[in-house]
């Protein structure tokens, strides 16, 4: 996501009211739509944290192939109505392979979020520290490393990660290097520019000088002074990463150079959907589903967060003059 | 002022003194624009402003209590007020702007003859701009940054006449000329980031004056501008209200302001009305404690500086709720408690003497010295980018006395301030510190900031940020911290017992308290304060001052006061340096800087400065007018 | 106006600069990565000789550097490929022959630009008009149900991944209603029509997608602006709110709009990958994904830096653009 819509959508760059932790729940808590968005965003954790639980439940596993399960008379169509609805299979088997689909989705679910998730941590890591010393460095350090994180938001994110995936042997554990590439090639660029201006505003502030003048030394102002100040825009960012991160890995895997088979993924399983969608439409509902379930949650998570992080912005919602009354 | 410019098409158009030709107004009657700005008759048509019993609220806070007043036709009146007053809410209320907005307006706003109240959008859009006009506070942010200032004027003419765009736009030429910005025509193209501070007011002033209105609202027009460039826009006021016959609603908070420009003046505390009638009344003899109180507040430039320590004493208040009882005859004044933000003021603090934060001890000059400047400079930006903010400043703080520092914006007053403290490294020259050579930060010399909002760290107690250098200094014990921070808040006048409160639950004035406190704490020998006292109201100005003096006699300490405002400078210190693009034209003591000052430059700083009195305030306009006859101001 | 020319000059040049950088970057991710380099160019079809012979023609002995110098060389002034049986010339500017068919990787990639370009700048027109429209809407009709409505179909829009409704958009239309044949590439040249009839249905898969973003940015644009105090200032003049709405606050969208608008078009002309593959469109996206799937690193190593010029490329104007959009940034 570029940095016009990031300037743009994260707040607090120069908020200075006072948000802790306390009026921050207590403002998320009050927002219905975040409030779902959360419950659904724990329930697909749950769902993730317990796959294996969950398969064990219904008897089966997601590599398991049933091959008598579908008929390859008909080109691999499940038997059955519903694409083979039953007791033993949830929610129907996969069309050629008679892989079962509940399982399938419980474990994608799994490489969804689990990819998503390292890839945010790495963003996370990699922005704040390089924005930080961007910030905090002296004139060089900042021009180089602006400069560094500038060729990186240049980077095209679906075409170096297709042709990085493409040329690193397959020896290496695959959804950790799917969650690697699309953590280091995009993303966290634009946060430390992010971090790198708010460090930048936040360092002139009156009461960081007033604490050099006490004494204290640039890391420990860094640390007491700074880092509270960042915590707003970059939990705003890092909310608005994890979806995309899902997204990316989903386009990835659809494109057949994310996780490989037999690790099952969302993405994966809308490859061929479309062939499929008239014999067993749940093939392609179900991963398409999920899919926009979990972005949607999320986004909407998100949404939540920044405006519980920034009121500001959502009482510009009501706009007469422009003015919040009390101002003589 | 040129008398013809030629407009877009390029056929001259002249102006006459009298002002322009006979317009409509929006009721469709002519109105004869009237040449004397002296209380004009009451004309048949009634008065052009009148409110009755205005109250104002904000989601159940109420701004504005039963306002009431009437302004004729050509006359001005000024609304007086601290922040939290309410002056501001009522002159957006004149023009309706409250509508929409959830706030809730009662009682009657009658704007020549327009119900403000109940007008429907198409009259209240013909009045806002057509009828009567406001100028804002702030004209960098109150233009639109995307267009040129010429289409800003244009756009808002063409809302109120039919005039099609190439008039539009000579018109808008016509009002920046007007307004005394040279080479009109060029300028009307420029973007509003492109003018100076001043200009942008002036330009702000013409956009009100395109469609010719009957009434300006100025809602502090010159708070944002430096002292020279306020003296020029208050008599652009002035002269444009002697040629159109304009009336004027000024909403200040300088009372200096309101006695330079207006005929009435209306004092306001807590949305209520203090005391209203002529200038002369209520600045010369002001009935109401408040008022007297307000006045008394205000620093002059004019009064020498009394160095009796005996006012300091009593200056000295109480903090938190605030306790001041103010024996509250009289209409609409509060007795005792405020909002438990605001620190009351004791009766008598000091409002009957001119000024009272004399600090005695030490202003002789024989103190040694503590810290020295020797030919400073700091250059900024390199090759052809370079800036010179500091151009070799040298001078000299001695133990016990208050150099003042001032200037306006732009002398280097500030970044001289932060080479003095060391956060600041210098490019040539250096500081010393009791003789030594001293790089970086040093303890013994603290800082006290300008805003008391970014002063403290908001996500940290009071007393955290008191005991800051405390902490840096490597004492661990936690009760020997504790008893010090408590030590300190009381010192400054606040509660002990609030140590563990918030900056944003403190007001202003209680936050610079807490930064002076934790200037302390770090036992310095010197305290350098950046416009300690700019930003807030006059009353609490007066409280932070007398502390300031209060605290240096007791602790022997050595103060650099640096200030725009040349009377508040005047009032606490014993020496003073005038600083003008870096340089100082002038050093020395405060009384002979003030009453008999040598450079030029000086001279016309004080000139500058809006006197209570209206009588001196007109006798010092035509001296000013004579002064830009002879070499016009550089805008 | 000297300050502005400086500054874009300022900017082409720093465009240069991370364009060698990126190049740089790239060059030595792709040829330093673990796997013998001269065995995947030269192919799974090669005899051990002509790995050697291809190894010592990549100067593959040679010290890094030295071998993005030649690289650098190939790229200015072309370079003389030997694939085991003859030498084929590799003209200016040279990014490599692709090991699957000996074609110029440059050759290549320019067949297939314009397939890229007519999807990129067809979307971006439906973007544009449909997200800054939706947003406009969205703050015109604010605090109304149009407003809660729109939102809401903009949060499903960003929502959805370009190749579910791609699909959605594919089996509705040309599978169960049959209002348009399923999407196969017809050139500009040879028949617009058929071309523009051919796309409409990649144009609004793409376009819808991207318009929702376009429509929160101008949204939470416009109403930022709207809380401003100029705004007020042209409220207290009378100014109604068609023109403070369509004027004034839109303006302040600008800015923000060109800059995302014009990182986007540059993606994209490296590839709307999803979009390509989805629809069986040949273009430099799907190119890509079956060079990868072969791992024809020449194509693949040229694509990236293809794409990274036209991002780089594109943020540049964009700079530029933004620097019109509002002057006061060529101060800083």
């Amino acid at each position: 996501m570029s940095e016009a819509v990031l300037a743009v959508e994260t707040p607090g760059a120069d908020a200075p009211g006072v948000s802790g932790a306390r009026q921050f729940w207590r403002r998320l808590r009050t927002r219905r739509a975040a409030l779902v968005a959360a419950s659904v965003v724990a329930l697909l954790v749950l769902v993730a944290l317990t796959a294996p639980l969950l398969t064990a439940l219904e008897g089966q596993d997601p590599t398991t192939y049933h091959p008598s399960l579908v008929d390859s008379a008909r080109g691999g169509v499940p038997v059955g109505s519903f694409g083979g609805i039953g007791a033993d299979h949830w929610l129907g088997v996969e069309p050629q392979t008679g892989r079962d689909l509940f399982a399938r989705l419980v474990y994608g679910a799994r490489v969804s979020l689990g990819v998503a998730l390292a890839a945010t941590v790495v963003q996370l890591v990699l922005g704040v520290a390089v924005g930080l010393a961007a910030g905090l460095g002296n004139r060089w350090v900042d021009q180089l490393l602006t400069r560094v994180a500038d060729i990186f938001v240049a980077m095209p994110l679906m075409i170096v990660a297709l042709a990085l995936l493409a040329v690193v042997p397959t020896s290496f554990p695959r959804p950790v290097l799917v969650a690697l590439v699309v953590g280091l090639v995009s993303g966290w660029a634009t946060l430390a520019k992010l971090v790198r201006a708010q460090t930048l505003t936040l360092k002139e502030a009156d009461y960081v000088a007033a604490a050099r003048l006490s004494g204290w030394g640039t890391l420990r102002i860094a640390r007491r002074e700074l880092l509270p100040g960042l915590a707003a825009p970059v939990i705003t960012f890092a909310a608005i990463l994890v979806p995309t991160n899902i997204s990316v890995e989903a386009a990835l895997s659809f494109l057949g150079v994310g996780v490989r088979p037999p690790t099952p993924s969302w993405g994966q399983m809308l490859t061929s959907a479309n062939v499929w969608y008239q014999a067993a439409p749940q093939y392609l509902l179900l991963p398409a589903g999920a899919l926009f379930v979990t972005v949607l949650a999320l986004t909407v998570l998100g949404d939540g967060v920044r405006t519980a992080l920034d009121p500001r912005a959502a009482s510009r919602l009501r706009v007469g003059t422009g003015r919040k009354g009390g101002r003589s | 002022m040129s008398d013809a410019v030629k407009n877009a098409a390029g056929s001259p158009v002249v102006k006459n003194a009298a002002g322009s030709p006979v317009v409509k107004n929006a009721a469709g009657s002519p109105v004869v624009k009237n040449t004397a700005h002296d209380l004009a008759v009451k004309d048949a048509a009634g008065s052009l402003v009148e409110v009755d019993g205005l109250t104002v609220d904000f989601g159940g806070l109420r701004a504005v209590d039963g306002l009431g007043f009437r302004l004729e036709r050509g006359a001005a009146l000024a609304l007086v007020g601290e922040s939290g007053s309410g002056k501001s809410t009522v002159a957006s209320a004149l023009l309706g702007l409250h509508r929409g907005t959830g706030a809730e307006v009662g009682g009657t706003i009658e704007v020549a003859g327009v119900d403000v109240g109940r007008a429907s959008e198409d009259v209240l859009r013909r009045l806002r701009g057509g009828t009567a006009a406001m100028v804002f506070q702030d004209p960098l942010s109150s233009l639109d940054p995307y267009y040129a200032v010429g289409d800003q004027i244009a756009e808002v003419y063409r809302v109120h006449t039919r005039a099609s765009r190439r008039a539009a736009r000579a018109r808008a030429v016509e009002v920046l000329d007007r307004v005394g910005i040279p080479d009109a025509v060029r300028r009307s193209r420029s973007r509003p980031h492109e003018f100076s501070g001043g200009m942008r007011q002036r330009a702000l002033i013409a956009m009100a004056l395109a469609c010719e209105p009957e009434l300006l609202i100025a809602d502090e027009p010159t708070t944002a501008l430096d002292v020279t460039v306020q003296a020029q826009i208050l008599d652009l006021l002035h002269t444009l209200r002697e040629e159109t016959g304009m009336g004027l609603l000024l909403v200040t908070h300088d009372v200096g302001v309101a006695a330079e420009s207006v005929d009435e003046v209306l004092v306001m505390r807590h949305g209520r009305q203090v005391e209203h009638g002529s200038v002369t009344e209520v600045l010369g003899a002001p009935r109401q404690p408040y008022t007297r109180e307000l006045l008394g507040a205000v620093p002059r430039v004019d009064a020498p500086r009394v160095t009796g320590a005996g006012s300091g004493a009593e200056a000295g208040e109480k903090s938190g709720a605030g306790s001041g009882a103010e024996a509250g005859a009289g209409s609409g004044v509060e007795a005792g408690a405020g909002s438990g933000a605001e620190s009351g003021v004791q009766a008598g603090a000091g409002s009957d003497t001119g000024s009272d934060a004399g600090s005695g001890a030490g202003s002789d000059g024989s103190g040694e010295p503590v810290l020295e400047a020797v030919g400073l400079h700091r250059v900024f930006g390199r090759g052809k980018k370079a800036f010179t903010a500091v151009d070799g400043v040298s001078l000299t703080v001695r133990r016990g006395e208050t150099l003042g520092v001032v200037g306006e914006s732009g002398s280097g007053k500030t970044t001289l301030g932060r080479m003095l403290v060391g956060l600041l490294e210098p490019t040539a020259g250096e500081v010393r510190h009791d003789g030594h050579t001293r790089v970086g930060v040093d303890p013994a010399v603290q800082m006290v900031f300008q805003d008391p909002v970014s002063s403290l760290n908001p996500r940290r107690s009071v007393g955290e940020s008191i005991a800051d250098p405390l902490r840096a200094r490597g004492e661990r014990d936690e009760t020997r911290i504790r008893a010090r921070v408590r030590e300190l808040l009381e010192r400054v006048g606040l509660e002990a017992a609030h140590h563990d409160r918030y900056p944003h639950e403190f007001s202003g004035g209680q936050r610079q308290r807490v930064g002076i406190a934790r200037a302390l704490a770090a036992d310095p020998r010197v305290i350098v304060c950046d416009e300690p006292v700019s930003a807030l109201d006059v009353t609490t100005q007066a409280q932070v001052v007398a502390l300031l003096a209060e605290l240096q006699r007791e602790l022997g300490l050595a103060l650099v006061f640096i200030a725009h405002d040349l009377a508040v400078v005047r009032q606490v210190s014993d020496r003073v340096a005038v600083m003008r693009r870096g340089r100082i034209v002038e050093q020395g003591p405060a009384d002979q800087v003030y009453d008999h000052p040598q450079d030029p430059y000086t001279g016309q700083l004080l000139a500058a400065v809006p006197a209570l009195d209206p009588e001196v305030a007109a006798r010092r306009r035509s001296a000013r007018r004579r002064a830009a006859r002879r070499e016009p101001a550089t805008i | 106006m000297n300050g502005f020319g400086g500054f874009a000059v300022r900017r082409a040049a720093g465009a240069v600069v991370t364009l060698f950088a990126l190049s740089v970057i790239i060059y030595v991710v792709f040829y330093v990565t673990p796997g013998d380099v001269a065995q995947i160019t030269c192919g799974p079809r090669c005899s051990p000789a002509q790995v050697q012979q291809v190894s010592a023609q990549l100067h593959l002995d040679d010290p890094l550097y030295a071998r993005y110098w030649h690289f650098l060389q190939g790229i200015v002034a072309g370079q003389d490929y030997s694939t085991g049986t003859s030498v084929q010339h590799c003209s200016a500017p040279c990014l490599g022959l692709s090991y699957q068919s000996d074609q110029q990787v440059l050759t290549l990639i320019l067949a297939k630009l314009p397939v890229t370009a007519s999807l990129a700048l067809g979307s971006m027109v439906l973007w544009l008009v449909i997200g800054v429209g939706t947003g406009v809407l969205s703050v015109w009709r604010r605090g109304r149900l149009t407003e809660r409505v729109l939102t809401t179909v903009t949060l499903a829009g960003m929502s959805t991944p370009v190749f579910v409704i791609g699909l959605v958009l594919m089996i509705v239309v040309c599978g169960q209603l049959e209002l348009l044949p399923f999407p196969q590439y017809v050139p500009f040249t040879e028949d617009p029509e058929q071309w523009a009839w051919n796309l409409l249905l990649p144009w609004l898969s793409l376009a819808l997608i991207e318009s929702a973003t376009y429509a929160r940015i101008t949204r939470a644009a416009m109403l930022e602006t709207l809380a401003e105090d100029h705004v007020r200032t042209f409220r207290a003049y009378g100014v109604g709110e068609r023109a403070v709405i369509g004027r004034h606050a839109l303006r302040g969208a600008l800015a923000p709009l060109i800059a995302v608008n014009a990182n986007n078009i540059g993606v994209l002309f490296g590839g709307a990958v999803l979009t390509e593959t989805l629809f069986g469109l040949p273009g430099i996206g799907r190119e890509m994904v079956e060079a990868v799937k072969v791992v024809d690193l020449p194509v693949v190593v040229g694509m990236v830096l293809v794409t990274g010029f036209f991002v780089v490329l594109a943020n540049a104007v964009a700079d530029v653009l933004y620097a019109l959009a509002d002057r006061r940034v060529v101060l800083t």
